[in-house]
């Protein structure tokens, strides 16, 4: 309160001066990002008062809100004609952000340097129809975890470079009695099954779509949900992930509880931090497997952007604070726990130093990142999708069936 | 002063709540049932007039049909659990006995939380690893194995009906305690003497007192339950496999996560529908209630 009074005094007087009538004109932002995963929320604000310091004629206001909300809140504010500035959103979302002109294409804004500095895959991000809709922000996959320490009680040399492989070395771990159920994956009715989901998909070599019609009711689609089922029932799979959202993920494999676990990059450095984690120190971290004959490895493409509201008043500011944020500077800083969206960072100590192993897997895993299709409907189809894999896993109706439905019920 | 007089200056002070109702009530359900009719999207297309499209194929589509019944199924039995625990409650709490003051204020607590931190706080007590619901039952030998309570059709539902109850049995036993101190000592004590049990005294003599009452909690709850989303939102967001998914949900759903604004509406309306027949029905069986106690 006292700062604003006394900027609004500075500015007066610089006004009265008339030296440079527009250099306190406050601008305010609104940002909307997510409560959780990838930058925490203390990372965004710090990341945000760096912004504001060198900026302090830009205020920002932050709100976080969980993932689940981010979509719905985004369309919300839009459609009450209010809202936000800058907005965080999926990799699902420009499709129908373009298509509902929710978000501004800011194609005129990308620099020659943007485009040669940032990994090719990091753009399809942002992109919708040939046009930019924002600049990726956070570069992120799925990535097979593991417990160092079991693997090597139960005689393991590698960790699994196939699906199969993974239900033979998990097998091995429960007969001798070293976790009831080793492996701990996201399958609550989310967006996070799909997320899993899309990692087989893309290792079996299917497509969800095949000229703007679903395709995963068969090939690779229907081989995907059929080994989830089949891991799901064979009791190598822990039950209760068919209610598991990342975090509790998170949780299980820092308790001890998995030997395996699908999950972003945050859980590399969360869960080798020893005040909350039991395995710190044992975490190992590989791409998601292959299939034999199909895959060398698997990755959804699970990254998100940063753009422009169409109801924004204050777009140069905006893309400002955009540039600042997506910055190789800003990115290098807090590559913790997401990792820089520019292809040299990853050559850089700073970035690499006490994470070679992660950064190892991620060359592999975001070189095979594997989009969810870029449609309008996109929700709708999820949502057909996650029935689906809910249905089948609890045996209410076998995936063919499962799958054929969700295809009638996708709005394709 | 004149009865007319008197008339219209009840209107003339009434006024200005008038327009308020009519600019946040009237209006956006006249625009909701014009957009019921058109296929309009949330953003974007302002759409076009399809007549009772969207009611047909919602009134027809079996998401509708399963969401009605399991929505009845949580109104119905949460509701009839929350009358039952929350007069035994009040009957409890009308007891003298040390520390009765204290008991009352912490009674209250659940209902006075945000149904958020409620809900949030019971998915942590269902958790399928390290729940304290799984921890409880186990060490009382009354479970052999940890189970995934909100992640099976067969108990996500009643789990869910739990912890609504618990966030909302205090506020039928807030009504009914009010209801019950009003029963004057003298009738009671007379019952008694007269050798009445304490079932007969219930019926006869205390439930008199609190019909009028608890039908108006009964009402508040019907409505409240078959408009339930938060609750079940943050606790399974619908899931497993869409068992625990109620009407708000899936007006959500459709409205806001497709964007399909007239189907949207058009479900909306439905529910209010369904909701203000309930509203009806109960307000017709209080009046009768109130008529028969006095």
């Amino acid at each position: 309160m006292l700062k604003s009074i006394g900027k609004t005094l500075l500015g007066a007087v610089f006004v009265g001066g008339l030296l440079v009538p527009h250099a306190f004109a406050e601008t305010t932002l609104n940002a909307l990002f997510m409560a959780q995963a990838a930058y925490s929320e203390a990372d965004v604000r710090s990341m945000t008062e760096a912004f504001t310091k060198a900026n302090p004629d830009i205020k920002v206001n932050l709100e976080f809100v969980p993932y689940e909300g981010l979509h719905d809140k985004t369309v919300l504010a839009q459609g009450s004609g209010g809202g936000y500035d800058v907005v965080l959103f999926d990799v699902i979302w420009p499709a129908e952000y373009a298509t509902n002109k929710v978000l501004v294409d800011v194609s005129s804004k990308i620099t020659d340097d943007m485009k040669k500095g940032v990994l090719p895959g990091a753009w399809t991000t942002v992109q919708y129809d040939g046009k930019y809709y924002g600049m990726p922000w956070i570069l992120d996959t799925k990535y097979l975890f593991y417990n160092k320490e079991i693997l090597e009680k139960a005689g393991i040399k590698a960790p699994p470079k196939t699906w199969e492989e993974l239900g033979q070395q998990a097998k091995i771990i429960q007969d001798k009695g070293l976790l009831k159920t080793p492996i701990a994956w996201s399958w609550s009715q989310a967006e996070a099954a799909v997320c899993d989901y899309t990692t087989l998909v893309s290792a079996y070599g299917g497509d969800f779509l095949k000229d703007g019609k679903p395709d995963f009711q068969n090939g690779g689609g229907l081989s995907a949900l059929k080994y989830m089922v089949d891991s799901y029932k064979s009791g190598l799979t822990n039950p209760n992930s068919k209610e598991f959202l990342e975090e509790d993920v998170r949780k299980v494999f820092e308790n001890g509880d998995a030997a395996f676990a699908l999950n972003w990059t945050y859980m590399y450095n969360m869960a080798n931090d020893p005040k909350d984690s039991k395995v710190a120190g044992k975490v190992g971290v590989v791409p998601a497997p292959g299939v034999a004959g199909t895959s060398e490895v698997s990755a959804v493409n699970g990254s998100m952007g940063l753009g422009i509201t169409a109801v924004s008043k204050h777009q140069d500011e905006a893309w400002k604070y955009i540039e600042f944020m997506t910055s190789q500077a800003t990115q290098n800083q807090y590559a913790k726990l997401s990792l820089p969206i520019w292809a040299s960072s990853y050559d850089d100590p700073a970035v690499t130093k006490g994470q070679e192993e992660l950064i190892a897997a991620a060359k592999l895993g975001l070189a095979a990142m594997y989009p969810r299709p870029t449609t309008p409907k996109y929700q709708q189809l999820s949502t057909a999708l996650q029935q689906a894999i809910q249905e089948s896993l609890l045996g209410q109706t076998a995936p063919e069936d499962a799958l054929k439905t969700a295809a009638e019920n996708s709005g394709l | 002063m004149s009865g007319t007089w008197m008339t219209t200056r009840a209107w003339l002070l009434m006024l200005p709540l008038l327009v308020i109702m009519v600019a946040v009530i009237g209006w956006p359900l006249v625009d909701t049932v014009r957009l019921s009719f058109t296929d309009a999207q949330l953003v974007g297309t302002a759409g076009n007039y399809v007549g009772f499209d969207n009611y047909t194929k919602m009134l027809t589509s079996s998401n509708f049909s399963r969401t009605l019944v399991t929505t009845t199924w949580f109104a119905v039995i949460s509701v009839a659990a929350e009358m039952v625990i929350g007069v035994l409650a009040a009957l409890l709490l009308n007891q003298e006995f040390r520390g009765r003051a204290v008991l009352r204020g912490l009674m209250i607590l659940p209902w006075a939380l945000p149904t958020v931190v409620n809900a949030t706080l019971w998915r942590l007590i269902y958790n399928p690893e390290y729940g304290a619901l799984n921890a409880a039952l186990t060490q009382l030998h009354l479970l052999d194995d940890y189970r995934s309570w909100l992640g099976e059709p067969g108990t996500a539902l009643a789990a869910l009906i739990v912890a609504d109850c618990w966030k909302n049995f205090p506020l039928v036993a807030l009504i009914a305690l009010a209801a019950l101190q009003a029963v004057p000592r003298d009738i009671t004590a007379a019952a008694l003497v007269d050798g009445a049990g304490p079932f007969n005294r219930f019926r006869f003599v205390i439930l008199p007192y609190l019909a009028g009452p608890l039908m108006v909690a009964l009402v508040l709850r019907t409505i409240e339950a078959f408009k339930v989303f938060d609750i079940i939102w943050v606790m399974t967001r619908g899931g497993p496999a869409n068992s625990t998914r109620s009407l708000s949900i899936l007006v959500y759903q459709e409205a806001f996560s497709f964007q399909r604004a007239g189907s949207g509406a058009s479900l909306a309306l439905i529910v209010t529908l369904l909701v203000t027949v309930l509203a009806v029905a109960y307000a017709a069986l209080v009046r009768k209630t109130a008529g028969s106690a006095t």
